[in-house]
């Protein structure tokens, strides 16, 4: 699972205010490569929620990200690379994610979430 | 420019929407701001004595260059050619050659080049000798350049329509009509045989088919730097001809055994794209469409969406909330804590109208402005006319619907819609409401919104006159909307 989708999920379960950001419990990180796209980058910058993601990749064990940022930082070469690595690259292999209100957890094996709502979280 | 454009004679429907999608994504309606209103299709015109089923169609481009990278991109254009002549008979197909310009010839008549001529006959095979006779009678034409069979810089076809007498289904063409012209571009057939399913490593029983996955992806407009987004992505079929055209996928499913397991270490939806040599989904998650785990906030996220969503009738649709819990037959449970890490989820049968629902309210929220959501929607046939009422949605505008029969019974219809208005409050209200009122009536959709039953119910509780198969004769004869 990529930061890019750790950012896109929240914990929705019944009666929770707000499921997210979700913690990352981590078992397993893995670096994986990713063709690199500056227009596709900086489509995503936009919609991506900053603090998260900062918060998100430190817990992977990468400190790199500036903990602000702005649309003119994207005219920088060396911060898209950045952005690039923590969003696209690093990899959370193995390990859960955590509701931050309720502590329940989502695991996510062989790199994929399980996000599925038990029968009386719906 | 007018342009004749020949198709590959099937999925007649799919034909004119994949080419108006293509030229709408290589700027054939950009610099429209002089016309008003802004243009947002193509013109056609059908040649003389030709039926709208035809494969030969005119059709107006801006320029040779969009012509050639909608045909190349396609999949159903045989060819689109730039028209040296036309006539009735090859007296009057040399005069109007000769009447064609110098400046328009000469060009790609040069010594330094090389050419081939190809005779093509629609609906009936001529022997290598009618053809070599019919190339030498062109002879009028001053070609300069060397003949090369195999890898020419310039292709010329010479067709021939007319009634053979054939059994193609087509109303006869009442007059012969004889084309020639200069190959602009063509789609790449071999795209086919490369992706087919026959050949793929992890398959399901839903797998989309290559052709039409790849058509699906021209509906969509996938092209590089594009996020598409699969909510039923199974075995990743449909990503597959999304990524083959450089699009970044991304793909969800409620069935956690397709998506995260497959079949093993070698055999799950990451080697399919690993045989192709395609980049990988930067994101694959289970989730349930209908309970989607996204954060509030998040919207128009993906570029497109695509997807084949379960009609119920080969493939049950599933949705979170416990089956007998929906249905009344027992009582709100939770799970006891030393059960809840390895519990699976009882989940409950999905009917087609609440997943339409849940996906035009996902696609209304997540899709960029202008960004396109092409999925198959099942229908019925009952008495010829696909008289059905498409979903609707505020959000969205649909330009093209493209029938598939797929038996005696049913058809599915590609149905392409494109977000012109935003996702506002007001809307996600309605759609929570229309949500809540599903969960309420659980029982009554599953029968409602069934379609199984419509499929294979045995013909006489179909038709409650007892008249077996009537409308057999009415149906068309030829296979034109078959695949």
């Amino acid at each position: 699972m990529r930061l890019l989708t750790h950012n896109m999920l929240s914990s929705n379960i019944k009666g929770v205010a707000n499921g997210f950001p979700l913690r990352i419990e981590v078992e397993k990180v893995v670096e994986k490569q990713v063709d690199f796209n500056a227009d596709f980058l900086k489509n995503m910058f936009a919609k991506i929620e900053w603090k998260a993601l900062v918060d998100a990749s430190r817990s992977m064990g990468y400190s790199e990200l500036p903990g602000d940022a702005n649309p003119s930082m994207l005219d920088s070469d060396d911060f898209l690379q950045k952005f690039h690595h923590a969003l696209l690259e690093l990899h959370l292999e193995e390990g859960a994610l955590v509701c931050p209100e309720t502590g329940r957890k989502f695991p996510v094996n062989k790199g994929i979430p399980n996000m599925l709502l038990h029968e009386d979280e719906v | 420019m007018w342009y004749l454009c020949v198709f590959y004679h099937r999925l007649l429907d799919y034909r004119k929407p994949e080419v108006e999608s293509l030229a709408e994504l290589f700027g054939a309606f950009k610099d429209t701001d002089n016309t008003n209103p802004p243009k947002n299709s193509l013109e056609w015109k059908l040649p003389q004595h030709h039926h709208p089923d035809s494969p030969f169609h005119f059709v107006n481009l801006p320029s040779e260059e969009i012509a050639r990278n909608v045909a190349s991109r396609s999949i159903l254009v045989k060819g689109i050619y730039e028209l040296w002549g036309e006539g009735s008979s090859y007296e009057e197909l040399e005069l109007a050659i000769k009447c064609c310009p110098d400046e328009h010839k000469l060009p790609y008549l040069t010594p330094g080049s090389t050419f081939k001529i190809i005779v093509d006959c629609f609906g009936k095979v001529i022997s290598s000798k009618e053809q070599n006779d019919r190339i030498q009678g062109l002879a009028y034409i001053p070609f300069k350049g060397q003949v090369n069979l195999r890898n020419p810089d310039h292709k010329f076809w010479l067709m021939e329509t007319d009634d053979y007498g054939s059994n193609n289904g087509l109303p006869p063409i009442v007059q012969k009509r004889i084309f020639f012209g200069r190959e602009i571009g063509a789609a790449d057939r071999k795209l086919l045989p490369t992706y087919q399913l026959k050949s793929r490593t992890y398959l399901g029983p839903t797998a989309m088919d290559a052709e039409i996955a790849f058509l699906m992806a021209n509906q969509a407009q996938a092209s590089p730097g594009k996020l598409v987004y699969d909510p039923f992505v199974g075995t990743g079929s449909i990503l597959i001809s999304a990524a083959h055209f450089g699009a970044i996928t991304m793909g969800a499913d409620i069935d956690i055994r397709v998506v995260r397991d497959g079949r093993g270490p070698n055999c799950n939806v990451w080697s399919n794209f690993k045989q192709y040599g395609l980049p990988m989904p930067i994101s694959l998650l289970r989730a349930d469409n209908n309970l989607p785990p996204w954060r509030s906030g998040l919207k128009e996220m993906f570029d497109a969406i695509i997807c084949d969503p379960p009609y119920g009738v080969r493939a049950g649709g599933r949705k979170s909330g416990g089956r007998k819990l929906l249905k009344g037959v027992v009582g709100p449970y939770t799970i006891p804590d030393d059960k809840r890490t390895d519990h699976i989820p009882s989940t409950a049968a999905y009917s087609l109208a609440e997943c339409v629902h849940d996906l035009l309210d996902l696609a209304a929220r997540m899709l960029v402005m202008g960004g396109r959501l092409v999925y198959f929607y099942p229908v019925l046939r009952e008495e010829d006319s696909i008289d059905t009422n498409f979903p609707e949605h505020p959000c969205f505008k649909l330009v093209a619907a493209c029938e598939q029969i797929l038996s005696f019974r049913y058809s599915r219809v590609l149905l392409t819609m494109v977000k012109i208005a935003p996702y506002t409050e007001e809307i996600a209200e309605a759609a929570m409401i229309q949500h809540l009122e599903f969960k309420e009536n659980h029982l009554k959709w599953l029968e409602d919104g069934n379609l199984h039953s419509g499929v294979f119910s045995p013909a006489d509780l179909l038709n409650g006159t007892g008249d077996t198969k009537p409308s057999k004769e009415s149906k068309p004869k030829y296979r034109g909307k078959y695949v």
